[in-house]
């Protein structure tokens, strides 16, 4: 009997061919493609390389004006999480603390905006934020400011939109682990008689580590590439690896240089799940699902 | 005790209403009388830029219904890819089952852009003609992991003896996954089914770098209206698309029992 069962499931292996495939063309090599297509040199017409092995690519990072772009892309990759840490933390903190239907609903109205167009909500901060636009009427209706500030096309911006897009990952990922959180133990810390901020720092961080961890990650690695907030809140100086891509893919149509950029984010991606592997993190967390 | 709470309540009241500010701006100005195409000032109320936006049938709306078709296409070839998928890779530890997984996950876990510049020099080095045919590939690579990993979650939480007990009772392979497995494994599917469509249709980056001349879905079409500053006729398509998403989730909402859950999550 046992042979039969096992024999059927050796068969039902096959199912999962279509996805293998799928997945090995469409993942494995088109990646390792850009891999190979990363070390060539690039067709002086543009699109494309021509088949000579090149370190050129590589090399063109490091030249001041590059590598100041991959550090300005890990600093608003950095300004970004930790800012969602600091807002979506603590709301998801309070979410999982809400009681019955309310907290369907709070959940749901976070969830909501992942079910509308990104550009939608970018393009509302960009109402918000122009030069005429309703912050500074109101700022200088209240007498606050006698000339409009200028809010778009700065860093500031950017910040914000990033901030904005990615905030439900976090919000999310936290809400989960402090929803597992068993409330008898923040109870218990404080009637043994520990103050709100021991028992914050003893019972409740500990245990929704986890999901402020996996939190980051999501906020993070997006972040490193979101290249249409840059470019429609952002001004002339912000410039990251995303707008580079997108710049050298269909402007100057150097293509082997874009495939190094994309390669290196994936170098990036990958010390960031490495190490997030190694604080203890689970990839099942990483999901949200 | 009590002014805590208070506290909490302000602090996530104050979040939600940032978070839908930007929302709320657009569709408030979806109904601007200003003739300029320009979003600001608010001019007074009208809804011309409702009736500009069904004239102009070649425009936001046929965008629409390019993204519509992409999304169907594609979540339908990855629900059966994905599914089948699941289904198998949990049937069968396969020799590097792991790295395998890893593949197939991986788009939901890098940033869009690297897959956006992989497929774009993957498909111009196998001489494909960039249009709805590089978009609907490009999809269904980024919408299998959604259902995958979904209906995986759900395979995890299942007696698999199940099946195995309803072929020993003599059902065919097919009748025992059709009246057994799927029915147990249907709302991850369903739910799958649903992110990836929501996925499929916001997908900026990706969508940019593979689409050809003559194919603009809606985000695309939405950027280059932004970002040229104009036309408030993407704020009435917009307050039009967030009406419908409310009452789906209205209707999510109000639906009893447990379900919500797993649509949502």
């Amino acid at each position: 009997m046992r042979g039969a069962a096992n024999r059927r499931k050796n068969r039902a292996g096959w199912l999962a061919m279509p996805m293998l495939v799928w997945s090995a063309i469409f993942v494995g090599a088109a990646i390792l493609y850009i891999i190979v297509l990363s070390f060539l040199k690039r067709n002086p017409d543009g699109g494309g390389a021509i088949l000579e092995f090149t370190l050129e690519n590589y090399a063109k990072l490091l030249q001041p004006g590059y590598a100041r772009v991959f550090w300005q892309t890990l600093k608003l990759a950095a300004e970004t999480t930790a800012l969602c840490v600091l807002i979506g933390y603590p709301f998801g903190l309070m979410l999982a603390k809400v009681e019955g239907r309310m907290r369907t609903f709070l959940l749901l109205l976070v969830i909501v905006p992942f079910w509308t167009n990104a550009l939608v909500r970018i393009y509302g901060w960009k109402i918000l934020l122009m030069g005429n636009g309703v912050v500074n009427k109101l700022l200088t209706a209240l007498g606050i400011v006698d000339k409009p500030l200028k809010l778009i096309n700065t860093h500031g911006a950017v910040v914000l939109g990033m901030v904005y897009g990615l905030i439900p990952f976090m919000i999310l990922s936290t809400y989960s682990s402090a929803e597992k959180l068993d409330r008898r133990l923040i109870d218990a810390g404080r009637d043994l008689g520990a103050k709100p901020c021991k028992v914050f720092f003893t019972v409740e961080l500990p245990l929704t580590l986890p999901g402020l961890m996996s939190g980051c990650v999501l906020v993070f690695v997006p972040s490193l590439a979101l290249f249409f907030i840059s470019d429609l809140l952002g001004g002339t100086s912000d410039v990251y690896v995303g707008n580079l891509v997108n710049d050298q893919l269909l402007i100057s149509r150097d293509w082997p240089f874009a495939a190094a950029l994309s390669v290196v984010l994936l170098l990036v991606t990958a010390i960031v799940m490495l190490i997030y592997r190694r604080a203890g993190g689970k990839a099942s967390d990483m999901t949200l699902m | 005790m009590k002014r805590k709470k208070f506290g909490a309540k302000l602090y996530l009241a104050l979040v939600l209403v940032l978070m839908y500010l930007p929302v709320l701006v657009v569709i408030v100005y979806s109904f601007n009388s200003n003739a300029s195409r320009q979003p600001i000032p608010f001019t007074g109320f009208s809804l011309r830029n409702y009736a500009a936006l069904f004239q102009d049938t070649r425009g936001l709306v046929a965008s629409l219904k390019t993204s519509l078709i992409l999304a169907l296409m594609s979540v339908s070839a990855s629900v059966v890819i994905g599914t089948l998928g699941a289904v198998g890779m949990v049937r069968r530890k396969l020799r590097l089952g792991g790295l395998m997984e890893t593949v197939t996950v991986l788009p939901v876990m890098i940033p869009e852009i690297i897959l956006a510049v992989a497929f774009m020099a993957l498909f111009s080095a196998a001489g494909l003609r960039f249009g709805m045919g590089t978009l609907v590939l490009a999809h269904v690579t980024f919408c299998t992991p959604y259902i995958y990993l979904l209906v995986k979650g759900r395979l995890a939480g299942m007696d698999l003896n199940i099946e195995a007990a309803a072929r020993d009772l003599g059902a065919g392979p097919a009748k025992a996954f059709l009246t057994v497995t799927l029915p147990l494994i249907l709302p991850g599917v369903f739910s799958g089914a649903m992110l990836a469509f929501a996925m499929s249709l916001d997908d900026f980056v990706i969508s940019f770098f593979v689409t050809g001349s003559n194919v603009t879905p809606l985000p695309l079409r939405i950027y280059s209206s932004v970002k040229a500053g104009v036309s408030l006729q993407v704020n009435a398509l917009c307050t039009l698309m967030l009406l419908f998403v409310f009452v789906v989730a209205g209707v999510a909402l109000l639906r009893p029992g447990k379900k919500n859950k797993e649509v949502f999550k």
